[in-house]
């Protein structure tokens, strides 16, 4: 028998957290669907390699398949994992940290740096987020409980974080300090001479740095350089990592935090409590990865530099300014002399020329006045994205 | 390795001008390193990697395995100069193991490859004993897999 009862309208609405609907949309969005539209566009505004995942690494995955790897893992990865991920650190940093309980293998970098973030903000903590920079840090210190305090890198600075921008943005309730170099979207570097210039300020506000480094292993002139690395900075760093980029591994989704055994501790509570763990079937792709794939590694990074002098020289042979990117894959262009917007910029590009960017203003409002192009796509498209982006400048 | 054989070797066609480019060095100055590799025999061609099959102009090829008596001044550079002159033949190795030559031949048909093999190598001074090979089906030549699928698309535009 069917109960007949009074049911008020529903409002899905009235159910969602306040945070996340307060959340702001990302810009990103709405490109996306209006590139999505357009076919035939080439798109400059992927932020993934465009190199398949090397052959060993997935033929080690179908073998792990077949000799029948498909459990959970131990929380914090396995341990062979682990392992690898001490000595690729230790090779390429020259930092020991103790695959015991230093080291979480997270789903992806981004999950590790949401965990950075819930593991040790308390409400109404303050981050310092130096913008322009990737999407997601604000919105997940915002759904930790935490606010976010943006402040702008620019030009003149070569992109780079100093103490006379961050000194502003500090208060009593300032907790921790985003560091995201090799820098997505602005390609810039900083040198460990750099990160020492705001030691001091980070030690005298007894700040935490959160340092994603997961373009670390793209670096093209000069050498990167971690701020864990800097005397007496290794405790109250966080270094997430991972191996979407320098192996080309973004849909496997592994990613790793290393740092103070406390800490580690305190992001692997939330992480067996939510992921539990990493797919054991990208964990064992991962491995294969950092114990042979060294090679493969260098010849994409090498390819990206040779398309980057290529990009680089091209943009500023058009009338495009760009500085020197020294890492990532990424040209951040401005466009200020056109005195258009950076989105009406990119939304007439792809429609009268069929090239898709990605606006500045999308990765923090000091990007206004930018766009970002990723090189990371062939050396045809690149040459042909140059001729027409020429065409468009010229018509404008 | 030198960047520009690296570059060449992918792609014959890259001008001078598109090599700069990407190695973030001028025309002049790449052109004139190319002339030099040409001219010290670094580079000896520019060819050009067909799927003959697709181009439906069959051709066969065949891997001819040969063993060779050792000449007693010249080893086996003489018989081995021999068979590479004819314009049949693709590639002359030397290798290790059980056989001594093998040879990549290239004809219209099986018969004119076998032929070619009875009439003029197997009756060369030298030539211990010819043993053919043919190739049936080619998945991968100079580094260019034939078979691959188109790859998969990616997001156009990700974070």
């Amino acid at each position: 028998m069917t109960i007949l009862r009074e049911v008020p309208a529903w409002n899905a609405e009235a159910h969602l957290s306040r945070t996340v609907r307060d959340l702001p949309p990302s810009g990103i969005r709405r490109f996306f669907d209006l590139v999505n539209e357009m076919d035939e566009a080439i798109s400059l505004g992927v932020g993934e390699p465009d190199f398949v995942t090397p052959w060993h690494v997935r033929e080690a995955c179908i073998y792990s398949l077949e000799s029948g790897y498909t459990s959970y893992t131990s929380n914090k990865g396995m341990p062979e994992l682990r392992e690898a991920i001490a000595d690729f650190t230790k090779e390429q940093l020259g930092l020991d940290y103790d695959p015991g309980d230093q080291i979480l293998v997270t789903t992806g970098v981004s999950e590790a740096v949401d965990l950075a973030f819930r593991a040790t903000l308390n409400p109404g903590d303050e981050v310092i987020v130096p913008e322009p920079c990737y999407v997601a840090y604000v919105p997940d210190i915002i759904l930790a409980g935490g606010v976010p305090r943006q402040v702008s890198t620019r030009i003149d600075d070569g992109f780079r974080v100093t103490p006379e921008s961050i000194l502003p943005a500090i208060t009593e309730k300032t907790k921790a300090l985003v560091l995201s170099y090799p820098n997505n979207p602005t390609g810039a570097i900083m040198t460990r001479s750099d990160l020492e210039d705001i030691a001091d300020l980070v030690v005298e506000h007894d700040l935490l740095v959160i340092s994603d480094e997961v373009y670390g292993m793209l670096t093209y002139s000069g050498t990167h350089a971690s701020f864990a690395q800097l005397d007496g900075m290794g405790e109250r760093t966080i270094i997430l990592n991972g191996l979407s980029k320098s192996h080309a591994m973004t849909g496997w989704r592994i990613g790793y935090a290393l740092g103070d055994p406390r800490i580690i501790g305190a992001m692997t509570k939330i992480h067996q409590y939510t992921m539990l763990c990493a797919p054991i079937m990208s964990q064992m792709a991962a491995i294969e990865a950092l114990l042979h794939g060294e090679e493969e590694m260098l010849k994409m990074k090498h390819e990206y530099n040779l398309r980057r002098r290529l990009f680089v020289s091209g943009l500023n042979r058009i009338g495009m300014p760009c500085i020197e990117p020294q890492g990532a894959f990424y040209a951040f262009p401005s466009i200020i002399d056109t005195g258009l917007s950076s989105e009406a910029f990119a939304e007439r590009l792809l429609r009268e020329q069929k090239v898709a960017v990605v606006p500045g203003n999308v990765f923090g409002q000091s990007g206004e006045g930018f766009l970002r192009c990723s090189y990371a796509t062939s050396r045809e498209e690149l040459i042909e994205a140059l001729d027409r982006i020429e065409t468009f400048l010229g018509r404008l | 390795m030198n960047e520009i054989l690296q570059i060449l070797s992918e792609n014959a066609r890259a001008t001078p001008a598109e090599i700069a480019a990407l190695l973030g060095r001028t025309e002049e100055d790449v052109a004139r390193e190319i002339k030099e590799l040409e001219d010290s025999g670094v580079i000896r061609k520019y060819i050009t990697i067909i799927d003959w099959e697709k181009a439906s102009e069959g051709y066969v090829y065949a891997v001819i395995e040969l063993k060779v008596a050792l000449q007693r001044s010249t080893g086996y550079d003489s018989v081995a100069e021999r068979i590479a002159r004819f314009s049949e033949v693709q590639s002359v190795r030397l290798i290790s193991g059980d056989h001594d030559l093998s040879v990549t031949v290239r004809g219209k048909s099986m018969r004119d490859v076998a032929f070619f093999v009875a009439e003029k190598i197997a009756p060369l001074e030298g030539v211990q004993s010819t043993c053919t090979h043919f190739i049936l089906k080619s998945y991968k030549e100079h580094g260019v897999i034939l078979t691959d699928k188109p790859k998969p698309k990616r997001l156009v535009i990700t974070a």
